[in-house]
């Protein structure tokens, strides 16, 4: 992309026609149904005549308007056609850099690069549209940068963890609850059928059937081709079927991890793993958040040995609830457990679907302990660690009062202690020392 | 030390806040409590004279409970400053105690209504990166408030972490 005078960057040029075709699209769409009604075509005719002239006006204007510009420290934005604004996000504290690439796009060789911040409502600085050569190239300049190393240095090489293979994709898929329920329809459908004698009734059964194939493309297509990769960048997890995702996570940013196990998983040993990264937050990006969408439980706990370097979780040793927690829980109060080394707490709950959360003591943000009318009266208490929004949440339920008070105390003590020995946000100066030099241009 | 109960303060006792804070919510639940009784005592005259006695006699001693609740309620709210982190506690039914450290502060807030200012009050209300934290502070003395905020935010700045 060529630069201007200050360094500013622009948008590929074609991002006005991707960002919008879709509008174009419902237009006609609204169109074409209208035409069916009573409208005078001619009058919707004038009515697109119009309305895409401005719109492409406007889609134009906003792709002029849009100017970035990668500083040593800093990402600058410029948008707005009526309304300028601009925006600088710290690079010191990217959580993720996700580059993008939905099927139009693909089709064009475009993508979009996302740089996650923690705070706000979803991605605050997303570059829609890049070529596919500049938004690789950009974002390896964005976390060299990021990580405090000179911006032309090479992209980091990498080494795979994980390869979800399809067949194991699609069969975890159909291991679910709504794969029972719909099972249980179609059963049913044909037991009334029989009962009946009423053979039409057995018609029911084919859009049952039918809808169970494009419900389970839309479960597997974000997790196809799932692949973590490790790098001296962070963790890269590559997925998808139209729209695919590359996801850079760089060292230090995982808050927290959750291990889930479905029921109908554990026959297979297989389970989810889920972490919170305060950049993902906000709709449409819960499917970010799974580091690994199905995996058999050892190639999971390998996989998060890297993540997290130096913690076992299955290390931990747990300990139970007091009996009388049966009574608020009657379910699950057997499975509920807790326990913490100097780097982590590991919180297990759940009985049909167990889930492990696992909170790093530095990146906790506070706790809390809070008691009930019927918890005090079988003196027990509960502990949260609050993390960042995300898929964890570490709720220590029903301990022992006095335990829970101690957990509590025990807890702010060790966040402090591994506070004080984080790495720092640019992952590749030393730790405690002064930033590596940075040759600005 | 190790507290023998579990909402017990951290060593030193806990900062109580105004008792300002009482008389303004006591006063906030009796007018409205009052108002509610006499509209569904009227409502009641209209079904039985016996009714509307029902309802005003219960309404009357449930207006009267919350006097007692509010009191309770209020006395129930502490704070402690430690070296590193600021501990909050409250609730009478469902109690509740917060840990923010210093150093995981994004920002502060101190917020005063209309009534609170007319009563001289003021909250102080923490947040963190974490949604969850939920670690406010009501009734405190605007100028309690004021040095609690600078002293949060100086403390915060000096043990700031990233996220």
């Amino acid at each position: 992309m060529s630069e201007d005078r200050e360094g500013f960057r622009r948008l590929h040029p074609l991002t006005p026609i991707l960002r919008g075709w879709k509008v174009f699209a419902a237009a006609v769409a609204i169109a074409a149904q209208q035409a069916y009604g009573d409208v005078e075509i001619s009058w919707l005719l004038i009515a697109i005549a119009v309305s895409i002239p401005i719109g492409a006006a406007y889609g134009v204007l906003s792709w002029w308007s849009t100017h970035y510009r990668i500083g040593d420290d800093d990402l600058r934005l410029e948008t707005g056609v009526l309304f300028k604004r601009s925006r600088r996000v710290r690079l010191d504290r990217l959580q993720a850099v996700d580059v993008v690439r939905p099927l139009v796009a693909r089709a064009l060789g475009l993508a979009e690069v996302r740089l996650e911040v923690a705070g706000g409502s979803s991605s605050e600085a997303p570059l829609a549209y890049l070529s596919e050569a500049s938004a690789q190239q950009l974002r390896a300049e964005l976390l060299a940068r990021a990580a405090g190393l000179q911006h032309d240095t090479p992209e980091a090489p990498e080494a795979v963890l994980l390869e979800v293979p399809l067949s194991r994709l699609i069969e975890a898929t159909l291991r679910s609850g709504a794969t029972i329920g719909g099972l249980f329809v179609l059963f049913g459908v044909f037991v009334i059928a029989g009962i009946a004698r009423e053979w039409s009734v057995l018609s029911l059964a084919i859009p049952i059937a039918l809808a169970a194939v494009p419900v389970t493309m839309s479960l597997v297509g974000p997790h196809f081709g799932f692949t973590v990769a490790e790098s001296p960048d962070g963790l890269r997890v590559r997925r998808g079927l139209l729209e695919t995702r590359n996801q850079t996570v760089p060292p230090g940013r995982v808050q927290a991890v959750r291990i889930v196990e479905p029921w109908l998983w554990r026959s297979q040993g297989w389970c989810r793993v889920e972490v919170t990264v305060a950049g993902y937050v906000g709709t449409g990006q819960e499917a970010a958040s799974v580091l690994c969408p199905v995996a058999p439980r050892a190639e999971a706990l390998q996989l998060l040995a890297r993540v997290l370097p130096g913690i076992d979780i299955d290390a931990v040793p747990l300990t139970g609830v007091p009996p009388q927690a049966r009574w608020l829980d009657p379910f699950a109060w057997r499975q509920l457990g807790v326990g913490a080394d100097n780097r982590v707490l590991v919180n297990r709950s759940g009985r049909l679907t167990r889930r492990l959360d696992v909170v790093l003591h530095e990146k906790m943000q506070s706790v809390r302990l809070s008691q009930g009318p019927l918890q005090r009266r079988l003196g027990l208490a509960t502990v949260h660690l609050d993390v960042t929004p995300g898929p964890v949440h570490a709720n220590v339920a029903h301990r022992a009062a006095a335990d829970a008070r101690a957990l509590l105390d025990a807890e702010v003590d060790r966040a402090r202690l591994s506070r004080a020995s984080a790495g720092p946000d640019r992952w590749m100066t030393p730790p405690g020392g002064a930033a590596a030099p940075i040759v600005t241009r | 030390m190790t507290p023998s109960e579990p909402f017990d303060p951290p060593g030193e006792p806990w900062v109580r806040v105004s008792p300002k804070l009482a008389t303004l919510r006591r006063w906030i639940s009796v007018v409205s409590g009052l108002i509610m009784v006499a509209g569904v005592t009227v409502l009641a005259w209209f079904v039985a004279t016996w009714l509307a006695v029902l309802v005003a006699v219960v309404g009357l001693a449930m207006v009267a409970w919350g006097w007692v609740v509010v009191g309770r309620s209020v006395r129930s709210w502490g704070y402690a400053e430690r070296a590193d982190d600021l501990l909050v506690t409250s609730g009478v039914l469902n109690r509740q105690l917060v840990v923010v450290p210093y150093g995981r502060m994004q920002f502060v807030d101190v917020t005063a209504g209309p009534l609170d200012r007319r009563f001289g009050l003021a909250t102080v209300q923490l947040h963190t990166a974490a949604a969850a934290t939920d670690a406010q502070i009501p009734g405190l003395v605007p100028a309690e408030a004021a040095r609690l905020r600078d002293r949060l935010a100086a403390r915060g700045e000096a043990g700031a972490a990233g996220v």
